[in-house]
């Protein structure tokens, strides 16, 4: 209730009202010490630009990254990050959390 | 997520209507219920504790994982009477995170200097509180003692239906507003939804120290289940 996030959604209807693909990313599940808690979002167009955040910057990257495909293939996917995923290796949750992001196409 | 969901989703967020949206994590699928349908949503249970703690959360319902991510407006909280108390409630509140008014029509208490970076309204009830919107989400203080401040704003409240309403004065103080509402015409369950003395009863004695027992009272109203707030009430 008490969250100031900056108007994702908003975005996300505006973008894809001006003709972009559109894709939302949503924190669903944490374990230990995530950064950002469940509902936390990120909304990416296909032209690489988003806006909101799932962890404070650490996975961002990745997401935008598996975004673009689901904007293309339209179908939604789960992703986890966590210090036990290869992924997370390389893109790090410094924090030692993990992550369960969900990411579908607006639209 | 359907364009119609987002759009329908927007709309209430903006008119500051609470909504959860239900995701099946699996198939993609999902639905928006809004707060005046938790009643006969077969997630009643989960969407309604989930609203109340402000909190999204995956939950495992008739053998489907689902994600409940809750829409709530910000809460704002109302301050009538720029005093002392004031000073020390409105940073306590905004950093709980409310969007935080003084209203006061004494310009010597309602200065930016007493309340820095604080939205004031140095206006009588009747001109300051109709521009603020003061709905469900608003939790509505009067403290300043005067009764030709302190009573129509208690009115305004009422009529708002505020999740949170509490005045200061002691209980004689508050049997003799009770009278002066009654007589202009409030009703009694109105009335008796006014939480004063105001604050939980933890022996405050100073400012600070009433702001964090006003705070806690207004948290416990948030966020507790309906039968636990009567026990801590």
């Amino acid at each position: 209730m008490l969250d100031r996030d900056e108007d994702i959604l908003k975005a996300a209807e505006d973008w894809q009202k001006a003709g972009r693909g559109v894709a939302l990313a949503t924190v669903v599940e944490t374990w230990g010490s995530a950064p950002r808690p469940a509902g936390s979002s990120l909304v990416i167009n296909d032209e690489g630009t988003f806006l909101g955040s799932v962890s404070g910057g650490c996975v961002e990257g990745a997401v935008v990254t598996e975004a673009m495909d689901v904007i293309q293939s339209g179908k939604p996917r789960m992703l986890e990050f966590g210090v036990a995923d290869e992924t997370a290796w390389n893109v790090g949750l410094s924090c030692g959390g993990t992550i369960r992001v969900f990411v579908e196409k607006v639209g | 997520m359907k364009l119609e969901i987002l759009h329908e989703l927007n709309a209430e967020r903006a008119a500051r209507r609470p909504a959860i949206l239900v995701t099946d994590t699996e198939s993609g699928e999902q639905r928006l219920v809004k707060a005046k349908d938790f009643a006969r949503d077969p997630l009643c249970t989960e969407l309604e504790k989930q609203l109340r703690m402000g909190k999204s959360a995956s939950v495992e319902a008739g053998g489907k994982k689902l994600f409940l991510n809750v829409y709530a407006p910000t809460a704002k909280l109302v301050i009538v009477g720029a005093v002392h108390i004031s000073q020390a409630l409105a940073p306590l509140a905004r950093s709980l995170g409310y969007d935080v008014t003084v209203v006061d029509p004494r310009t010597a208490f309602a200065s930016p200097e007493r309340f820095p970076d604080i939205p004031l309204v140095a206006e009588w009830p009747d001109t300051a509180l109709p521009p603020l919107n003061v709905d469900a989400y608003t939790a509505f203080v009067a403290v300043t003692h005067d009764p030709k401040i302190d009573d129509p704003a208690l009115l305004h409240a009422f009529e708002r239906g505020c999740f949170y309403i509490g005045a200061l004065g002691s209980r004689k103080t508050h049997a003799k507003r009770a009278d002066r509402l009654r007589a202009q015409g409030a009703k009694e369950n109105d009335i008796a939804r006014i939480h004063a003395p105001i604050g939980l009863a933890i022996g405050a004695v100073s400012p600070s120290e009433i702001a964090v027992a006003i705070m806690a009272e207004i948290t416990a109203v948030l966020r507790l289940p309906p039968k636990e707030k009567e026990e801590a009430a």
